[in-house]
């Protein structure tokens, strides 16, 4: 209970610290949220083992490398996507992003720019189309979900053009290909550096703080002085690029450049497995680790159904389920926030 | 307390401000002295909000003057009027519930651990503790998000934001609506406690004229875009002011029998 004292009795020293009672409340709070990312974990495990029961194919070296090639790119995508959705707005067109990037690598290394720099080039030129995202929605005012939708036709409309809808082989330079992503685990490692990398950002610098807010009150965060717009700008160029990051190691991966790679699949599978991760569609809330373990979880899903010889259609049937529990979740947990019963 | 005249803070002069036809602010004009805490009352429509707007830089006036520090000055934008010392705190209150006590009351302002971009938290938690302690808000902890605390907390949270920077005037814009009784006690007592500390002058737009009087230095009424009266708080009374209030009422009542 608030309790405003007058000064004279209200010394710093002589007030009794009532923290004791808070710290509980607010320790309390922060198992709960923390539980978002044990109880998803928890989810995980109990996966991994149901399926290694099930499957003597499941706990080998080669399936966990599947397991983690499904996670890899995806949960790259799934952590610009976490910091767009906290900021209230979304990403529809990183699959297309995935698609494209990997083509400019290799035409601009066709022009007889080195690899490396062409990888830059790509990059940038995703950074670039993520502005494109941010100033169309932020300019005129239109909601990311269809400004987005129309940049994802837009980009894929590109790809199959310059791609003439044929895969490449990608250029071959040894170790940049391997660090890149043909390496075995490179992509998983760089998947685990970026998660953490981009947790430490969202939650201990400022960038992070406004992006909260920014979805938390929009209008008060503006009060505040902070410029919403560009921490939403900055938010579509992070999606965009880490989404062309993706496709270009994925396709260093399997050593081809597919116009066909990525699209809807791998762009709904981020934004699932963030949600159920815990991250919240209205904004506001969410975590990088979260998104991350959800992406596992729904990555070990596939590839257990896959060996089980469980249909495709199922798999989707129980992603749709889990996305519909995981948003009533958030529901529940932002009701319970708020203190509103 | 009597203030010499040299101590007025913040004076508006002949204000008029119109919405194409429709004139919102006939002519007010009001002053603020130093350490005192003002009572804008008024009913609904009177202009309150109109006046707070112009007065905190969100809103140009058509015509008059204001003044801060006997300077003259024309209020460009809220962060313009911020930098001159003027905060405001919105019945909205800004603050985001998702994130905690101190996170909002550094919002925009966090310490980092420079040149390293990464938030010194608990510098922040610290100084947040301290200066809620100083101003006398108690609440459970400086940690639990904004959301899970009262409506009366909140405002309390609000407050002692804009004051924790160099804000020398401050508005509040209906502090105490929709708050039962004891939470709006509550922030009745942190004005009191701002008050006694006298070096931040509060214009202060309410309702009730029973807590405007229990607070207030001085009670100005603003009706019909103008100021109809301007009192000592000790020298005027509810009945004074609830006259003033059925005479306007009563005027109304003819042309109101005539449709």
């Amino acid at each position: 209970m608030a309790e405003i004292a007058r000064p004279e009795t209200a010394a710093p020293q002589i007030q009794p610290p009532s923290e004791k009672s808070t710290t509980f409340w607010s320790r309390l709070g922060q198992l709960f949220i923390r539980q978002r990312e044990g109880s998803i974990l928890v989810v995980a495990i109990l996966l991994l083992i149901y399926f290694g029961i099930s499957s003597s194919d499941f706990i080998t070296l080669q399936n966990l490398r599947v397991i983690s090639q499904y996670l890899s790119a995806t949960s790259i995508i799934a952590v610009g996507e976490v910091f767009l959705l906290i900021c209230g707005e979304i990403d529809l067109s990183v699959g297309s992003m995935f698609a494209l990037a990997p083509f400019i690598v290799y035409f601009v290394n066709q022009a007889g720019i080195p690899l490396w720099l062409s990888i830059i080039v790509a990059l940038l030129a995703s950074l670039a189309l993520g502005a494109f995202n941010g100033f169309v929605t932020i300019t005129f005012k239109i909601p990311s979900l269809i400004s987005t939708l129309g940049t994802q036709f837009l980009l894929i409309g590109i790809t199959l053009t310059i791609s003439g809808g044929e895969p490449v082989i990608p250029p071959h330079v040894g170790s940049l290909n391997q660090i890149m992503g043909a390496g075995p685990y490179s992509e998983l490692i760089w998947a685990i550096l970026i998660a953490i990398f981009f947790q430490v950002v969202l939650s201990f610098t400022r960038w992070g703080m406004h992006t909260f807010a920014t979805g938390g009150n929009l209008l008060g965060a503006s009060e505040a002085g902070v410029n919403v717009n560009r921490i939403k700008m900055i938010n579509f160029m992070l999606a965009a690029t880490l989404a062309g990051l993706a496709g270009i190691m994925e396709g260093f991966r399997i050593d081809s450049f597919d116009p066909g790679a990525g699209g809807t699949t791998i762009m709904f599978n981020a934004v699932a497995g963030a949600v159920i991760g815990g991250t919240a569609l209205m904004g506001g809330v969410g975590t990088v680790i979260g998104a991350f373990l959800g992406v596992l979880a729904l990555s070990i899903l596939n590839d257990g159904f896959t060996l089980l010889g469980v249909s495709a259609y199922t798999y989707d049937i129980i992603l749709g389920l889990a996305i519909l529990v995981a948003m009533i979740l958030n529901l529940r947990l932002s009701a319970w926030r708020e203190g509103r019963s | 307390m009597e203030h010499p005249q040299s101590s007025i803070v913040l004076r508006a002069e002949h204000i008029v401000k119109k919405y194409g036809p429709v004139t919102a602010l006939s002519d007010v004009s009001i002053r603020l002295q130093k350490g005192e805490v003002l009572g804008l009352l008024g009913d609904n429509g009177a202009g309150k909000s109109t006046l707070i707007k112009i007065l905190t830089g969100f809103l140009q006036p058509t015509e008059g003057k204001i003044f801060v520090n006997e300077q003259e000055v024309r209020l460009r934008s809220v962060t313009h009027a911020r930098s001159l010392g003027i905060e405001t705190v919105y019945q909205d209150l800004a603050l985001v519930n998702e994130m905690t006590v101190y996170h909002n009351m550094f919002l925009n302002r966090e310490l980092t651990y420079a040149p390293l971009p990464l938030l010194n938290n608990r510098k922040m938690r610290e100084l947040a503790r301290q200066h809620l302690d100083r101003i006398g808000v108690r609440i459970p902890s400086v940690n639990s998000t904004v959301g899970r605390l009262s409506g009366g907390q909140r405002q309390a949270i609000a407050i002692a934001r804009a004051v924790s920077t160099d804000a020398r005037i401050l508005l509040l814009d209906e502090p105490l609506a929709a708050m039962g009784a004891k939470e709006g006690a509550l922030i009745l007592q942190l004005i009191h406690n701002l008050r006694q500390m006298g070096n931040i002058s509060i214009i202060m737009i309410a309702h009730n004229y029973a807590q405007v009087l229990e607070v207030c230095d001085r009670v100005n009424m603003l009706q019909h875009g103008t100021i109809t009266l301007d009192k000592k708080a000790q020298d005027t009374s509810l009945d004074e002011l609830n006259e003033l209030v059925m005479r306007e009422y009563r005027l109304h009542l003819p042309q109101a029998n005539n449709h």
